[in-house]
Formats: C-alpha cells, structure tokens, sequence
C-alpha cells in the first residue's frame, strides 16, 4: 500500500485572488516582510497498489482529470509506503 | 423542437430555465436527471446554473463526472446544441467542452447583478435575432466567474470568433472582457449573464428572449433534428 501526498496549487503565470486576499491581511497585519503567498489545496490518498510505478501512473491520471484542472493548476506528490496492517 | 434541463443536485435555475424554454419561448422542455445516460429525443440541452454538487473540488468538477455528461459530450459531437449558463458553463469548460476555466472573481465577492453585455458575433445559433453590436443587460450572479484562458487558447477564440459575450464593464476580472463563448465548431455554447432570468418585462428585462428565439430560428432553418 501506499500513501499519496498531492499538492495543487495554480500556476505561476495565474492570479489566485484568494491568495492575493490573503497576503493582502498579511500586510494589514502588519508582515510587511511576506512577499509572496501561495495558496493551494492538499490531498492525501491511501492506495492499495503493490509497486510504486503503478500507484505513480494512477495518482497522475486523478490529478490530471480530477484534483487538478491543469488549465490553470499544477501539481505535485509524494508517495509513501505504507505497512499493510497484519493481524 | 424540444429541449432537456439537466437537473443536477445543487442545480437552483433549472425550473427557471424549463419555464423561460416552455412558457415564453414556447420550446418544450424536459428535466431531466443528471443520472439519465440518453438525450435521445431532444433538439437542445440546457445545463443550468447552480452549485452542482455543492461546488465541491472546483465548480463543476463533480458535476463532469456524472452518468448524463457522456451522453452530453455525444450529442455535442453529433453537433446537438448545447447551452451551459453559469454553472452550466463551469460544467462544461471542466468537461472539456469550451476551452478555459472559470476562476473566483477578482474581487472574491459573490456578485449578483444586472451586467450589460455586448453582442460580439450576432452570427451564432444563440445571438441571431440580436442585430449586430447589439448591447444588451443580462443578470449575473456568481463568485466564479472570471474566465481564464491562457494567451494561445484566447488567440484561437478571437480569430474563430469564438466570443460571442463581452462585458462593457467588466464585473469580474475576466480575460479579454468574455462573458460567453462557443467552442470551435460553434454549437456548444456557454455564458455566466442568465437570459433566463431577463425574459419578463414585468420582471425587469426582456433581453434574455433573444438567446432562445435565435435557437428557435436556427431549428427552424435546419429543419429540426440533430438528435443523436
């Protein structure tokens, strides 16, 4: 088994109002020395996929058509074995 | 002619879509759920504003996945007409339908408003019985709607002339001032402003009429039937 940690956030070239609305509290809240924010969303996925290769190809296709709208966010992820539970 | 309404949970302008089609334009209109797999039978399908499936992920990210959309997709492809009005829209830039999606308006406030809106292709099958650069005030009424495409995908629409709603003051943040497009073949059609709430003068407005006769005169011409 393993465990997928997903990151989507939106790419560099498009501006995240969201993000924007933030770091614009930021600077009211005084943290002037914050000069950038990015704003994003999280996703963890357990899999019960035997080899790495194969959850690597199935986690890329969910982002690609689902976490992800790869007009204007991309992604990134980590995966993580995880011990199969044995009683 | 005879046209469906996607119902899809979280859909809120669906009845008032069935009413604009059936009792003022005269096209009979169908719910239909978005669990159905046909739209054997209909000349138009209408997918309608709304939170469909509580605008989850992203708007309509949800919404694309379910059973009515593969149906939605070939009736397209047969060149079946469809019209996507707000989260309509959303729905179908996420199917994959319209190029670009729809992003949180600049400004991050829902914003529900009259918007007056220019006519940028009056030769389309939703905008034919406005006269050319005709400027018409349609209701908005979203947090997302600021269209988004990157450069090469708003070249394309400007040279097919893909465009078919500006906004003369842009509400939201949207690319290129766009508040409607159809896809490259002309047939798919999305749009944030709703016609069907600008149908009634004694409701305000009757300028939404225009979008559902132009499709009355287009089915007409064609002699009614591009039903898959």
């Amino acid at each position: 088994m393993f465990k997928a940690k997903i990151y989507v956030n939106y790419k560099p070239s498009v501006l995240d109002p969201q993000a924007e609305a933030v770091k614009t509290a930021l600077s009211r809240m005084g943290h002037d020395n914050v000069t950038h924010v990015l704003y994003g969303k999280y996703f963890e996925l357990t899999l019960t996929s035997t080899d790495k290769a194969s959850a690597q190809a199935e986690v890329e296709t969910i982002c690609d058509r689902l976490l992800a709208n790869v007009n204007m966010e991309t992604y990134r992820f980590t995966l993580v074995p995880v011990p199969v539970e044995v009683d | 002619m005879r046209a469906a309404v996607i119902t899809f949970p979280g859909s809120n302008c669906d009845e008032d879509l069935q009413w604009a089609l059936t009792e003022i334009s005269g096209i009979p209109a169908d719910l239909v759920a978005a669990t159905a797999t046909t739209l054997t039978g209909y000349d138009a399908v209408f997918l309608p504003g709304g939170f469909s499936y509580g605008d989850y992920l992203r708007s309509g990210a949800i919404a694309r996945f379910s059973p009515i959309m593969t149906a939605v997709k070939k009736f397209a492809a047969a060149g079946g007409f469809v019209v996507g009005i707000c989260n309509g829209f959303q729905i179908l830039t996420e199917a994959g339908l319209l190029p670009g999606t729809l992003q949180w308006n600049t400004s991050l406030h829902f914003i529900c408003a009259p918007a007056p809106l220019e006519i940028v292709n009056s030769d389309t099958p939703f905008t034919n019985a406005y006269p050319a650069g005709t400027t018409i005030t349609l209701p908005i009424a979203h947090g997302q709607g600021n269209y988004y495409a990157d450069p090469a995908t708003l070249v394309a629409l400007e040279t097919n002339h893909q465009i078919i709603f500006r906004y003369t003051d842009n509400p939201n943040g949207s690319v290129h001032d766009i508040a409607g497009i159809t896809n490259a073949a002309g047939n798919v059609l999305g749009m944030m402003p709703h016609p069907e709430r600008a149908m009634e003068t004694l409701l305000g407005s009757t300028d939404g009429r225009g979008v559902f006769q132009s499709l009355i005169h287009t089915m007409e011409g064609a002699g009614s039937n591009v039903a898959n």
